[in-house]
């Protein structure tokens, strides 16, 4: 039933009574513990929905379930240690916690009131409780757009109420007009965190001035970068904030009709983002006459298809229209032409995320946050060869030296670090020598990367940057729409002389046949799939030209990746003659006499490397 | 599994036209439900959609082939998919689709003879914290090495 705003306050005035001990009130009904399970898409592979079940079986059959509640919430960021669960009030911070641990949490924590000690990480052994404060992993991050994460259950509008949810669309629509409204997300500095950093209130004022008595919001979470899944964890962990975002900007631009468009891979998203939608209709914060004022606005979500491209705007429109996902010349920009040709504003979730709070705490709260470039904070994804996979919040202007080390707990097994890429198969890889360069939008263009969606990969001494290149260019080819030539024909050439170089067959001039082939695509390309397709190549040949070189002229793949670079043999020396290896390896390509060194069979050797990672006494060398 | 629809059967499909045929832009979602329906999106079902959409074959041929999502012919019981993400790449994920290769005899985008296994290199799952990873249908295997592949497989 449709609610008014003093009847919605009520809901989340009771709700907050529930939930307050997350925020550190005092609980005033008879929930005095809550455990809350992290149910994003990392946590669940981990079977986090199962060991929820279990809990809640388990207090029941204690007769607690009503003073204990368990509630499945969004991701907590650190995805590497998950599942995660975090036992209000205390905060008490347990991690890898498997569906059969539930008998001794129950037992031990809240009716013996003592700690689990083996889910508690390392670091915070002596005194796991206010976990979330404490770990060196939050405590440079500022979590704003995921706020909410791992705070609410997403599936649960008052809980989104209870914590000012949609507080910031009844200021707007009773109380600002359309063009306070886009002042104010103006003035706030706020960036598209989509990808080419476009400011959103620029978006909004075109939209707004558009002539049409029809016009459309549309919200691409079309997230393709490979490597990034912050604008999934938001859905999954806070789909209102999007839904309130979107009936935002609905308003300061004059659309009633909005458009969700989601990967089909995002199962869990797709599922709670549905489910906020319904709950917004019913409760009248979606519809018609928005709290009394006239205001009209729905919603409906769309799924992606497998294609890369639709993150591109115009292409994402072609598909939302229900045609082949292939970008459209610019102008007419969507401001003016957009989707179904009516005027539309096209935002990024991770934006989208911010638009709320802009509105309640005011533009000047998120300026004061970042550079004089970049405003605001951002989040990262995590992920590679680094001890804390997971997703990252940080104001801008941090350096990544901070985000690797101080957040990201540095790089596993006493490796080295050897590059960052970021911006995904447009951006480029960050050196050593730039670690203390601080993170935004301009500082990243000028080191030859760039932010796109916040992907933020690292790589040790063990990456071939030339394997990585050309897997970024394998990408570029299987995702081209084939619309353009140069990016059609030109991502392939590129292709091509990668996977020659890295089998072995590289020739003089390849670098430079490279090179040509980069500007081409930069200059020829309708969409910023072509013109950016070549940047993770160019980025590589800067920073790791030699790398290159050694592949061509030397024949050698100095990281010991490009399989046909590289041989393993074992040594004499070394080789007790243990058979581990012959045992381990997948194509019987080692053989030997027991307690006599073995030989390994060059012909039959794939290069997998498993006998390399087997051999305990470090008789296998690779070369 | 739901049980999968045959070609045969067409009342299904036109059930899954009539609810979206007013809608802007249907040919998506119908496309998307009819491959949830019967596995596939053989031709035959295409010109059904052509002929109740009244538009030309070609146009719902090109859709279905721009999109890596559908396919045109079955895939197997099973399918697994590794994904080659960066995160995953980085971490490994090549060595591990080898693997899955040899052990089945067939490659990325190949169907087993006996219809039981297709392998696919899929897109990040989002799960880049489990890092390599591949799923097989919903179940999903992370920090996997070459070396567990055929213990996994063996439980199909």
């Amino acid at each position: 039933m449709k609610k008014s705003i003093e009847e919605l306050r009520q809901i989340g005035k009771e709700k907050l009574d529930r939930i307050g001990l997350r925020v550190g009130l005092e609980a005033k009904t008879e929930s005095k513990t809550q455990i809350m399970v992290c149910g994003g898409t990392g946590c669940h592979s981990s079977s986090s929905h199962i060991l929820i079940q279990n809990m809640k079986d388990e207090l029941k059959a204690h007769n607690l379930d009503k003073e204990v509640e368990v509630i499945q919430t969004g991701c907590f960021g650190l995805c590497q240690k998950g599942p995660i669960m975090i036992i209000y009030p205390e905060g008490t911070f347990y991690s890898h916690v498997q569906p059969s641990d539930f008998k001794e949490i129950v037992e031990k924590h809240i009716i013996g009131k003592e700690i689990v000690d083996r889910l508690v990480l390392d670091e915070i052994k002596a005194d796991p409780n206010d976990g979330l404060n404490k770990l060196e992993f939050y405590k440079k991050q500022k979590r704003n757009a995921l706020g909410n994460c791992g705070l609410i259950d997403p599936e649960c509008i008052d809980e989104y109420l209870a914590l000012k949810g949609y507080e910031a669309l009844h200021k707007v629509v009773t109380t600002m007009t359309q063009d306070e409204v886009i002042q104010e997300i103006l003035d706030s500095g706020l960036r598209g965190r989509g990808g080419a950093g476009f400011p959103t209130g620029m978006k909004w004022k075109f939209a707004k001035s558009a002539q049409n008595d029809k016009k459309f919001v549309v919200c691409n979470a079309d997230e393709g970068d490979p490597g990034a899944f912050m604008d999934r964890s938001v859905l999954e962990g806070d789909p209102h904030v999007i839904v309130e975002a979107m009936a935002i900007a609905a308003y300061a631009i004059g659309a009633d009709e909005g458009y969700v468009y989601v990967r089909a891979e995002y199962p869990i998203a797709v599922k709670r983002l549905t489910i906020a939608i319904n709950q917004a209709r019913e409760y009248g914060l979606l519809g018609k006459d928005i709290m009394g004022t006239g205001f009209n606005f729905d919603l409906h979500v769309r799924l992606g298809a497998g294609a890369f491209v639709c993150g591109e705007e115009t292409a994402l429109l072609n598909s939302v229209e229900g045609k082949r996902g292939e970008p459209r010349p610019r102008p007419p920009f969507p401001a003016n032409e957009g989707a179904f040709k009516k005027p539309t504003v096209l935002n990024n979730v991770e934006t989208l995320a911010n638009i709320p709070k802009i509105i309640r705490e005011g533009a000047q709260w998120f300026a004061n946050m970042g550079t004089d470039d970049s405003k605001g904070t951002k989040v990262f994804a995590l992920g590679g060869k680094i001890a804390n996979t997971g997703l990252v919040e940080v104001e801008m202007g941090t350096t990544l030296r901070e985000i690797v080390y101080d957040i990201g707990g540095g790089i596993p097994n006493e490796k080295a670090f050897k590059a960052a890429q970021t911006g995904g198969p447009s951006g480029g890889c960050i050196p050593t020598q730039h670690l203390d360069t601080p993170i935004d939008f301009k500082s990243l263009a000028q080191i030859g990367s760039m932010m796109g969606s916040g992907g933020l990969i690292v790589m040790d001494e063990d990456n071939c940057m030339v394997d990585v290149a050309r897997f970024f260019m394998d990408f570029i080819v299987d995702e081209s729409c084939g619309k353009c030539s140069p990016c059609r024909i030109g991502t392939k050439r590129m292709l091509e002389i990668l996977n020659r170089i890295c089998n072995g067959e590289g020739k003089e001039g390849d670098i430079e046949k490279l090179e040509d082939l980069a500007k081409a695509l930069k200059a020829g390309s309708l969409c910023a799939l072509g013109q950016t397709a070549a940047n993770p190549v160019l980025s590589t040949l800067r920073y790791f030209r030699p790398e290159y070189e050694a592949h061509i002229k030397e024949k050698k793949c100095p990281a010991g990746v490009c399989k046909n670079l590289i041989t393993f043999t074992i040594d004499p020396a070394k080789c007790v003659g243990c058979s581990l290896c012959a045992k381990k390896c997948p194509v019987n390509a080692i053989s030997g006499e027991v307690k006599s060194p073995f030989v390994i069979n060059q012909e039959e050797c794939i290069k997998c490397g498993l006998c390399l990672q087997t051999c305990k006494f470090k008789a296998i060398d690779k070369k | 599994m739901v049980d999968l629809i045959s070609i045969e059967n067409l009342e299904p499909l036109k059930e899954i036209i009539a609810q979206h045929k007013e809608e802007p832009g249907c040919i998506m979602p119908i496309l998307q439900e009819t491959q949830g329906a019967y596995g596939y999106l053989p031709i035959e079902l295409q010109k059904v959609i052509a002929d109740e959409l009244n538009v030309p074959l070609s146009e719902v041929y090109g859709i279905v082939t721009f999109y890596s999502q559908f396919t045109l012919v079955q895939k197997g019981k099973y399918k697994i998919g590794v994904c080659m993400g960066t995160a995953c790449y980085v971490r490994g994920a090549q060595n591990v689709v080898d693997r899955v290769e040899r052990e089945l005899g067939v490659v990325v985008g190949q169907t087993t003879e006996d219809k039981k296994f297709t392998i696919e290199a899929t897109r990040c799952l989002g799960a880049c914290g489990l890092a390599p990873v591949m799923m097989i249908n919903e179940d999903v295997y992370g920090a996997l090495t070459p070396d567990k592949i055929p213990d996994i497989l063996a439980k199909y």
